[in-house]
């Protein structure tokens, strides 16, 4: 479940942090979202379960407005992120799932580009990337180039660059996909911590089942549909399955 | 949403593009050394081959490095802008075009930023090539170095927008050899960067008008006028208009609603 307990910053705690209803997307003829329809409250972590090409990276287009949905609705805190894009898009912070910094840049180089692309000024923009990149063990690394850190630094550094703004949410595409394991716990750990103080709404998308913890909040979704979602115990329960492996297998038909 | 915000998000744009032009001193390199091998040899073996006429801007004869001086200076601008529009694809795939465009700042304005920032890298190596360029005598009124800026600025900005369109409408960008054969050779031979309209108008008359209505032309043309600090008000409409209609095609590329990002799955 949640980690949010208290009332949020400026936030009412009915209001969602994220908020889809019945959103559908085409590409030509094919159906890459079928009336997905999901909630995220602030502080809550949220796993988004699917396998390669179940429409999560389409869902992550849709939310961070890089192209519009051809039906339903996408609210971010009360925002709709067609009508009121330039309200909506301030509350997120994204990490996409191929890498996005420049290699030739270094880490500081890159931090500051994306802090001046949401308007932050320079003596702000300081001040917020040391706290990030401290919060990731990373000061050392900020005069150098990209293309000197390892995977799971890089990654570390995007999840920063995600957070200088402030947001109030964050979204991941298959953040750990080609890590090792100990920078896959690092990355999981670190962006639990964040949503549990900072009562920060997460949406962690992935299709490694051993991400996701007990009593968290789960999405499943299979070939652009919803097929279950909430707390890992109720899923299994309701698919009367021992785990949440086995839940998931049953509902998308794996059969192993 | 303040004045401030925006500026600081333009500035952010044109550092971050000219700090990726310094560490890549390769690009820099050869966007210098592609017009001097054309000036010192193509020029020197052709001077001979081809007499030149005195055509408004020049009033007296002059050599044929000078006359393709402001084709070669537009050819540094055609290649700016197409390799740009390059790494936008590659951006794209890399994703960092995605962080930019989920930036809360308007779209359109980010676009424009990305190539005023990319024009701003193209005048840097324009005026580097100038330098170079008054070796081969090549050198124009004292003036004409500040009235040629303005010429820089929109020819910069309708062949940075075109890349952009491009950028967007073609599906695979992947290697710079199509552009090469489908874009800049076809525009760059196709107009008078090598030789004079009237000349093309002797040999063949479709492939007059095919030069006359080639954007390329209004480039080089509006740079050459402007070298010798003087205006040509048929190519000066000619080129903004052109730059206009590029420019909207590539906001309208980038579009979230009509966009061809989504044709493509948004990688």
């Amino acid at each position: 479940m949640g980690c949010g307990h208290q009332s949020v910053n400026n936030f009412n705690m009915s209001t969602s942090a994220l908020s889809i209803k019945n959103v559908s997307h085409n590409f030509g003829d094919f159906k890459a979202l079928d009336k997905v329809s999901l909630e995220i409250r602030p502080g809550d972590f949220t796993v988004l379960l699917g396998l390669n090409g179940a429409g999560k990276t389409t869902l992550y287009s849709l939310i961070t407005r890089l192209y519009n949905n051809n039906s339903g609705s996408i609210e971010i805190y009360g925002n709709n992120v067609r009508s009121e894009s330039v309200k909506a898009l301030r509350h997120i912070g994204v990490v996409f799932q191929q890498p996005t910094l420049d290699l030739d840049l270094s880490v500081r180089e890159n931090l500051n580009y994306h802090s001046s692309l949401h308007g932050i000024s320079k003596l702000d923009a300081r001040k917020k990337i040391d706290k990030e990149i401290a919060r990731i063990n990373l000061n050392d690394q900020l005069k150098k180039k990209v293309r000197s850190l390892s995977g799971g630094q890089r990654r570390r550094v995007e999840i920063a660059r995600a957070l200088i703004h402030e947001p109030k949410l964050l979204l991941l595409d298959e953040p750990t996909v080609g890590l090792d394991i100990g920078s896959r716990q690092l990355i999981l750990n670190h962006v639990k911590t964040l949503c549990k103080k900072n009562k920060l709404a997460v949406l962690w998308a992935t299709h490694l089942i051993d991400e996701i913890d007990k009593g968290e909040k789960v999405v499943i979704i299979d070939k652009g549909k919803v097929l279950d979602s909430g707390n890992v115990e109720k899923i299994v329960k309701k698919t009367k399955t021992k785990n949440i492996r086995e839940a998931f297998n049953k509902l998308v038909g794996i059969k192993i | 949403m303040s004045f401030t915000i925006y500026l600081r998000c333009f500035n952010g744009i044109v550092l971050r593009e000219a700090l990726r032009f310094v560490h890549q001193k390769e690009r820099f390199f050869s966007a210098l050394v592609r017009p001097l091998v054309w000036l010192g040899i193509f020029a020197a073996g052709f001077r001979s081959v081809l007499g030149v006429s005195i055509i408004p801007p020049y009033e007296t004869y002059i050599p044929y490095e000078v006359y393709i001086a402001p084709g070669l200076i537009a050819m540094i601008q055609l290649f700016n802008g197409m390799q740009s529009s390059l790494s936008m694809v590659y951006d794209r795939e890399m994703g960092s075009m995605k962080t930019m465009l989920v930036s809360p700042i308007p779209r359109w304005f980010l676009l424009i930023s990305k190539l005023l920032a990319g024009v701003f890298v193209s005048i840097l190596q324009v005026y580097a090539f100038l330098v170079i360029a008054s070796l081969w005598d090549i050198i124009p009124p004292i003036s004409g170095y500040i009235t040629i800026l303005p010429a820089l600025i929109i020819s910069g900005l309708m062949l940075g927008s075109l890349g952009m369109f491009l950028s967007s409408a073609i599906k695979q960008l992947e290697n710079f050899a199509g552009v090469m054969n489908f874009v800049i050779f076809p525009m760059f031979f196709a107009s008078s960067a090598l030789y004079p309209l009237w000349k093309i108008e002797e040999t063949s008359e479709w492939l007059y008008y095919v030069c006359f209505y080639n954007p390329f032309t209004y480039a080089v043309e509006s740079i050459r006028f402007s070298l010798y600090s003087q205006i040509n008000i048929e190519y000066s409409i000619g080129i903004v208009i052109f730059t206009f209609i590029f420019l909207f095609l590539s906001i309208l590329g980038y579009d979230p609603g009509r966009g061809n990002l989504q044709k493509k799955g948004g990688k």
